[in-house]
């Protein structure tokens, strides 16, 4: 079986990291699981942790006054879950949820803001991987809004 | 060019036959979506199946109204009903979306050429559709599972708008239950009851669980939707002349004499509608096409 520090090291967002940030984020992660339904987090909430998610899927809604809650976004196994802890005012700008048994490594992200105020270069390492992901749910957001299917005139 | 399987042939007799209407009554009805329906034909006056390649259209002629290309959405291999799926977009689908069961409308066709389905033989298939563009590869859908043993993975990839929007839920449900086939469908909007994936159909692509090295994909979808299907299909590994497309244009004739439907050197209607990407790249990049 696996330890994190292997996961970690394995794992693609982390690709071509120094082994030395590897163990230092170690430090800051744990294993944890999710029942279906059961939220990651909650929109409003400090946000102080994000998720690489390891098994199963995570919906992420927001609340939509009279109209129930609303699927933005789902993310499956390998991707990363959460970017609010980078962001003041550190609070999640939406609901994550558990579609069927969800496992994941949380990381403490207000463990590692501070350590990456100490060490810029380990917040270089982190801030180039966010940056793509946030462009890629950047772009993936647009094409959303592009109504991508509904006016096709194929028949 | 490599080319799907393109035909430069002069126009001869059988094309000038192919002018002709023939006629087919109507069997079935079904409502696919709110603005989707399918019509089940059978000829009027009997004959022989209507043999048709995956990927091929017809002209269906509402009586008095005008007439409209629409791919052919049923099982090339049981080829005795005909099946065309299209969405209430105009005059002329419109007028057919009125028509009752025993009505009879005017067939032209078959017109175009068909996906590649007996080149990707040995090869894994990566099929990309969004909103109705999963119509027109329905009958390749239907070849590859019939052929199944003659190829290696395939994977099935499916957007649309809302779950409501989704075409063939029930066809795809049943292709979801398959072991030899991997379905996975998403849409850009859902409400908390969806358990499904949410987002655009290309986020899927670099999760489909093909070898990009020896794959073989069939795209279809608005042009917007292939635009950016396109360069994901890239950054998975597949070589740009692996992947096909279905175009289309306003299609009249349907044998390449009236050049309503020409797309740069071609007539979509008699060389396409399936393209090999390399040969319709520029679509892709010029505003003026």
């Amino acid at each position: 079986m696996e330890n994190l520090e292997q996961i970690l090291t394995k794992h693609p967002f982390l690709a071509g990291m120094d082994a030395k940030y590897i163990k230092l984020l170690v430090s800051c992660a744990s294993n944890v699981t999710f029942n279906d339904g059961d939220y990651l987090c909650r929109e409003g909430k400090p946000a102080d942790s994000f998720f690489i998610i390891r098994h199963g899927r995570i919906s992420i809604e927001t609340f939509i006054p009279q109209g129930g809650s609303a699927v933005i976004q789902s993310i499956e196994e390998g991707n990363i879950l959460g970017w609010s802890w980078l962001v003041p005012p550190y609070r999640w700008h939406f609901d994550a949820r558990a579609i069927g048994l969800t496992r994941a490594i949380a990381l403490d992200g207000k463990c590692l803001r501070e350590k990456c105020a100490e060490d810029h270069d380990l917040g270089y390492e982190i801030m180039k991987r966010f940056a793509l992901i946030i462009a890629e749910r950047l772009e993936s957001t647009r094409l959303q809004l592009l109504d991508f299917y509904g006016n096709s005139s194929k028949k | 060019m490599a080319t799907a399987q393109k035909s430069n042939k002069p126009v001869e007799a059988s094309d000038i036959e192919q002018m002709a209407v023939r006629p087919f009554v109507i069997r079935q009805i079904t409502k696919d979506t709110y603005d989707t329906f399918s019509l089940e034909l059978e000829p009027q006056h009997g004959g022989g199946a209507f043999e048709f390649g995956p990927g091929q259209f017809n002209m269906l002629y509402a009586y008095g109204v005008g007439e409209v290309p629409i791919s052919i959405s049923g099982d090339p291999t049981k080829p005795k009903t005909l099946i065309h799926t299209t969405r209430e977009v105009g005059v002329v689908t419109k007028a057919l979306r009125r028509l009752k069961i025993g009505a009879t409308l005017g067939v032209r066709g078959p017109f175009g050429n068909s996906w590649p389905v007996e080149k990707a033989f040995g090869s894994d298939v990566l099929i990309v559709s969004g909103g109705i563009g999963l119509a027109p590869l329905r009958p390749a859908i239907y070849y590859i599972l019939a052929n199944r043993a003659k190829y290696g993975k395939v994977v099935l990839l499916y957007g649309a708008r809302t779950p409501e929007d989704i075409l063939y839920p029930n066809y795809l449900e049943k292709l979801r239950s398959r072991f030899d086939l991997e379905t996975y469908l998403t849409v850009d909007r859902a409400t908390g009851s969806w358990q499904g994936n949410v987002g655009v159909v290309t986020t899927l692509i670099a999760r489909a669980p093909v070898d990009p090295t020896n794959c073989i994909s069939l795209v279809c979808g608005p042009e917007i939707m292939m635009r950016f299907t396109l360069p994901e299909l890239r950054k998975k590994g597949i070589e740009d002349d692996k992947v096909y497309l279905s175009m289309e244009r306003n299609m009249k004739c349907g044998i390449g004499l009236c050049g309503h439907c020409q797309l740069g050197g071609s007539f979509v209607c008699k060389d396409g509608p399936v393209y090999n990407f390399v040969d319709v790249k520029e679509v892709f990049t010029r505003r003026e096409m």
